[in-house]
């Protein structure tokens, strides 16, 4: 039987975990390549990182974080942020990464998805939504959520796997940093217009967000970021947990 | 020991690359090339694969003299090679990802999507599975029946020899995801992404 996933995400800025786990023995605590090892041997099914740079001359500094974390582990590593084209997704995948996820450029340039998913393959395309509720539907933001593009959330998440996505990760801009749970409606609803795996972000604030996002969201798979940091969960409390309410995971 | 993880342009084995390395440490010289002579005098052939059945194929047939070389390796010299994902289906007759595509012919059989029983199970089938081990296999020693691998395809092959098959796995049917055929062996899975369970795979591998 197919597990559903747990995907901890980890901000990198400049090269720097921004936030992070946080434990005593770490040595670094904001080196990007430890944590992640520290996932993937706690049991993390997946890494993300989401790559926060927010100037172009430092850009360059997440491709050697990827290079270096997939010689170290050995789990998938999916990475996000500031991916413009096809040339920066070869980039990323020559350097060790399995997936990236492609935000602002799939909405401005169709062609980014269509290319890259014939080129590679849609296995390592993954469509990031940045979903914002507006009365009563969501409409996709790009620029990290600066910018309204006015697009229709269910549809846009319609075309993108026509487009060739293999993955949506989609994020409630309502509800990220709130710590007030996944936004369910959002995420079942699209998890229920598309064919292919939805991974559901933004919100988790407890162990029960968690098993919603699956339970009643629909997810695949449910990503989360601040309850790992400073070890307020553990990976492998978190699958423990979804176990014990009967969701199949990994153990 | 040589072994060689074939490049032939066929999308992403930086992750195959990078395990096979991590296992190997310096027991064994892992090369990465699509160099006819190198695969030859290799000891081990690996045949990684990501994209459409199509696109592998194809990226195999640009390289001049590479199908034959596999073919001497594998066929007529019977040497050890493990095709990975793609690299696997490659062996069947025939695969309809795309357009009806020839493969290399090593196993009989074909490749064709995954029955999602209308809309019932997403495709592609993506993230981990457990594994039925039916036979035993030189690269399942020590590998409990039952553990976790990493999947990510759309397409399952279907060889006619039920023989050959060495593990499947549940997904929306029993999907083929090993095969041990002589000295060619195959995963559906990834285990160059499979943790300790993966790396374990690989290892036994290196040491058949």
């Amino acid at each position: 039987m197919l597990k559903n996933r747990i995907i901890p995400c980890l901000d990198v800025k400049n090269g720097r975990v921004v936030k992070g786990i946080n434990f005593v023995d770490l040595k670094d605590a904001g080196d990007p390549v430890e944590q992640a090892k520290i996932y993937s041997d706690g049991g993390a099914d997946e890494i993300c990182f989401l790559d926060i740079t927010a100037s172009n001359e430092n850009r360059d500094t997440i491709y050697d974080v990827v290079e270096k974390t997939s010689k170290k582990c050995f789990v998938p590593l999916t990475v996000g942020g500031g991916i413009r084209n096809v040339e920066d997704i070869n980039k990323l995948l020559n350097c060790g990464a399995d997936k990236v996820s492609i935000n602002t450029a799939a909405v401005e340039n169709s062609k980014v998805v269509i290319d890259s998913s014939k080129k590679f393959g849609s296995q390592c395309i993954v469509v990031a939504i940045d979903a914002k509720k507006n009365g009563d539907k969501w409409e996709v933001f790009t620029h990290g959520g600066r910018n309204n593009s006015g697009i229709d959330v269910l549809e846009y998440a319609e075309q993108m796997e026509k487009n060739g996505a293999g993955e949506l990760l989609v994020t409630s801009m309502d509800r990220d940093g709130t710590q007030a749970g996944y936004d369910i409606d959002l995420m079942s609803k699209i998890s229920s217009k598309v064919n292919i795996p939805v991974i559901a972000s933004g919100g988790v604030g407890n162990l029960d967000h968690l098993v919603d996002g699956i339970k009643l969201g629909k997810a695949s798979a449910v990503l989360a970021a601040s309850i790992f940091h400073y070890g307020k969960h553990s990976v492998k409390e978190a699958k423990d947990y979804l176990d014990s309410k009967g969701i199949p995971v990994r153990i | 020991m040589n072994v060689t993880i074939v490049d032939y342009k066929s999308g992403n084995i930086s992750s195959v690359i990078n395990s096979f390395k991590e296992v190997a440490k310096h027991k064994v010289t892992i090369q990465v090339t699509s160099d006819l002579n190198k695969i030859k005098s290799s000891d081990k052939v690996v045949l990684p694969g990501q994209g459409s059945f199509k696109s592998c194929v194809d990226a195999l047939n640009k390289i001049k003299g590479l199908t034959d070389t596999l073919n001497e390796f594998a066929i007529t010299n019977k040497k050890p090679l493990l095709g990975i994902c793609v690299g696997l289906q490659m062996f069947a007759d025939i695969g309809y990802e795309e357009t009806e595509t020839k493969g290399l012919g090593w196993i009989s059989g074909k490749v064709s999507k995954i029955d999602n029983q209308n809309g019932k199970f997403k495709l592609p089938h993506i993230g981990w599975n457990q594994i039925n081990i039916v036979k035993d296999s030189k690269i399942f020693k020590d590998i409990e029946n039952n553990s976790h691998m990493y999947f990510v395809h759309s397409y399952e092959f279907i060889p006619e020899d039920k023989n050959v098959i060495s593990a499947t796995t549940d997904y929306s049917s029993n999907i083929v995801c090993s095969v041990e055929k002589e000295n060619i062996f195959g995963t559906q899975f990834h285990p160059e992404k499979s943790d300790k369970h993966g790396l374990k795979i690989i290892n036994n591998f290196l040491g058949i």
